[in-house]
């Protein structure tokens, strides 16, 4: 039995299955295995994108090999079988992120083009002149600029709702802004450039109270944590599949089936269509009215696969990994003399973005390559987050739960050896 | 030493670091009767060069903005070179340190200074931090108004 005296080793994690082995989990990541100038690679930039457990590459490799076909208009078998692949991965994100049905859910290329089908249909039909958008300081571009071309096309405005030096969003200011001619609120649920976790749900809330309402960029939430649509209650939400352990060039949209059935189509073409005549086309029912032409079928199988995969190893003990991974990182950066986090929400996701003093994160990013070390490094997409801390660019060290407290004493020597070259 | 460590050390050198810290002729120049603006979208590096030409012969040159240690030296040491050279041995400093850069050799016997970016050539990534400020000149120079790039 545990006593008040036991103090849990410092490498224990909390809320961790016992049989949680990360040397284990590593070997379902064989990129992981190899050197970089002679050196171990470690591999520190999954916000960007995150590495492909096996599974994911032989669930790609067998669709070719055995099941490829296109899908939803072939009688024959392969057909078939590649149409129930793709469905069966269509309802296995819906669980995934707990939607309530499987044509709530639809695939797209990426978070950006989840963002930009909202934009084009739903916001091209509510949003007139003198209109509003609301956004955050803490955006992805893709989730400014596609509101911005709304917002100059039909006349209306963007508002920003802005954010403290900790990298938290005001939700005081926010509250000022929603207003009756706001057409709808959208939101980043994890900031990619400063790690934060906003609190979504009080947005939703907020925005909900005046029947506005709202998209969540989940691109960088849904590899860290469990995402509930449902509980979230968010109108939209927007995954990306490549740094949830996916293929690249497949991402969902989730909507609330009503708000999608009420919305235009976004693409025209095949697979969208009901009948079509020269003089008029009708079209088809959800999911496929928002998928024209032949959709990426293996990136939404290898997604499937994915989601399982992550699934697996289990949201506790992601949570807990990256919790120690991101304390540990925090506590040793922080102790070295001239670097500073930018970023330091109470509530964060392992993401940590920093500065050197004197030192460009350009050169930051070059001399820890050399250690084999990948972090990233410039605005990271995110340039209004730039300008709030006025710097021109940061280094970025993001963690997944295949990473060790190890590799985060890699990366504190790699950045002593940085201010040891600008000393 | 392994390589990697002489590849660093190649591409940091001494005279680069120094000019990274105290930047030459890093002001505006009132004077100047050209200018121009450069930005490097990967790293968000902004340069802007200032020109004094006369009769062809650069009389006067600086730079101001921010950027890594590559460009701010690259800028650095521009600058430093050009005073007082004509157009005809801008350009030719100009393709003699794309050439240096990028690794392709060249003739490299008029390039003095600006041979301490030889190091470049083994980080492909960086060569744009190297030539951002060069292009910028160029713009400078056929007074283009759209800001240079990289890209
Ligand atoms: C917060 C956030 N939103 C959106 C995106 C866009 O994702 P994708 O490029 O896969 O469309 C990213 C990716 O960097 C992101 O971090």
């Amino acid at each position: 039995m545990k006593t008040d005296q036991q103090i849990a080793p410092p490498d224990s994690s909390p809320g961790a299955d016992l049989e949680f082995d990360v040397e284990k989990i590593r070997e379902d990541f064989p990129i992981l295995k190899q050197k970089i100038y002679g050196k171990p690679l470690v591999y520190l930039d999954n916000a960007a994108t995150s590495q492909k457990p096996q599974v994911v590459m032989d669930t790609i490799h067998h669709y070719y090999v055995t099941d490829n076909a296109n899908i939803h208009r072939g009688v024959h078998c392969l057909s078939q079988r590649a149409t129930e692949a793709y469905e069966q991965a269509r309802v296995k994100v819906q669980r995934f992120i707990h939607a309530a049905e499987s044509r709530e859910i639809i695939f797209v290329r990426s978070a950006t083009e989840a963002i930009n089908l909202v934009a084009q249909t739903y916001g091209r039909k509510q949003v007139q002149a003198g209109d509003e958008v609301i956004v955050s300081a803490m955006e992805h571009h893709s989730n400014i600029v596609p509101w911005q071309m709304l917002c100059e096309e039909k006349g209306a405005t963007l508002r920003v709702i802005p954010m403290n030096d900790e990298g938290e969003l005001l939700l005081d200011e926010y509250e000022k802004l929603l207003n009756p001619r706001t057409r709808l609120v959208a939101v980043v649920h994890i900031s990619n450039a400063l790690g934060t976790i906003n609190p979504i749900q009080e947005i939703i809330e907020r925005a909900h109270q005046q029947d506005i309402p709202v998209l969540v960029d989940g691109a960088q939430a849904a590899p860290h944590f469990e995402v509930d649509v449902q509980a979230l209650d968010c109108d939209f939400y927007a995954v990306t599949g490549h740094k949830l352990c996916g293929p690249t060039g497949v991402g969902i949209l989730y909507g609330k089936a009503d708000l999608l059935d009420s919305m235009p189509p976004f693409q025209g073409g095949g697979e969208m269509i009901r009948s079509v005549t020269f003089e008029k086309t009708t079209y088809n029912v959800l999911p496929h009215k928002f998928e024209a032409g032949t959709p990426n079928i293996v990136g939404g199988i290898g997604l499937g696969a994915a989601v399982d995969y992550v699934s697996e190893v289990g949201w506790k003990n992601i949570a807990a990994q990256e919790r120690e991974l991101l304390l540990y990182a925090t506590q040793q950066l922080s102790a070295l003399s001239g670097l500073r986090i930018i970023g330091t929400a109470k509530e964060k996701a392992s993401i940590l973005s920093f500065v050197i003093e004197g030192v460009h994160a350009h050169d930051v990013g070059t001399i820890l390559d050399q250690e084999g070390i990948a972090v990233r490094t410039g605005h990271h997409c995110a340039q209004p987050v730039m300008d709030r801390f006025q710097i021109p660019a940061t280094a970025r060290a993001s963690f997944a739960f295949y990473n060790t407290r190890e590799e985060i004493d890699v990366l504190v020597k790699g950045i002593q050896r940085v201010i040891e070259v600008f000393k | 030493m392994s390589d990697e460590v002489s590849h660093l050390n190649d591409l940091y050198e001494e005279v680069i670091l120094d000019h990274c810290k105290n930047p030459r002729n890093f002001k505006a120049l009132p004077e100047a009767n050209r200018k121009a603006e450069g930005y490097n979208p990967l790293c968000g590096d902004k340069v802007t060069v200032y020109l004094k030409l006369e009769d062809g012969v650069v009389q006067d040159i600086s730079f101001e903005g921010i950027g890594c240690a590559i460009s701010t030296a690259a800028a650095s040491l521009m600058t430093e070179t050009l005073k007082g050279k004509n157009l005809t041995e801008v350009e030719t400093l100009f393709q003699g340190f794309h050439d240096l850069v990028t690794g392709k050799g060249g003739e490299t016997s008029q390039m003095g200074k600006l041979m301490v970016f030889h190091g470049v050539s083994e980080f492909p990534v960086r060569v744009k931090c190297a030539t951002l400020v060069w292009h910028t000149l160029q713009a400078a120079l056929q007074q283009t108004q759209e800001p240079a790039t990289t890209e």
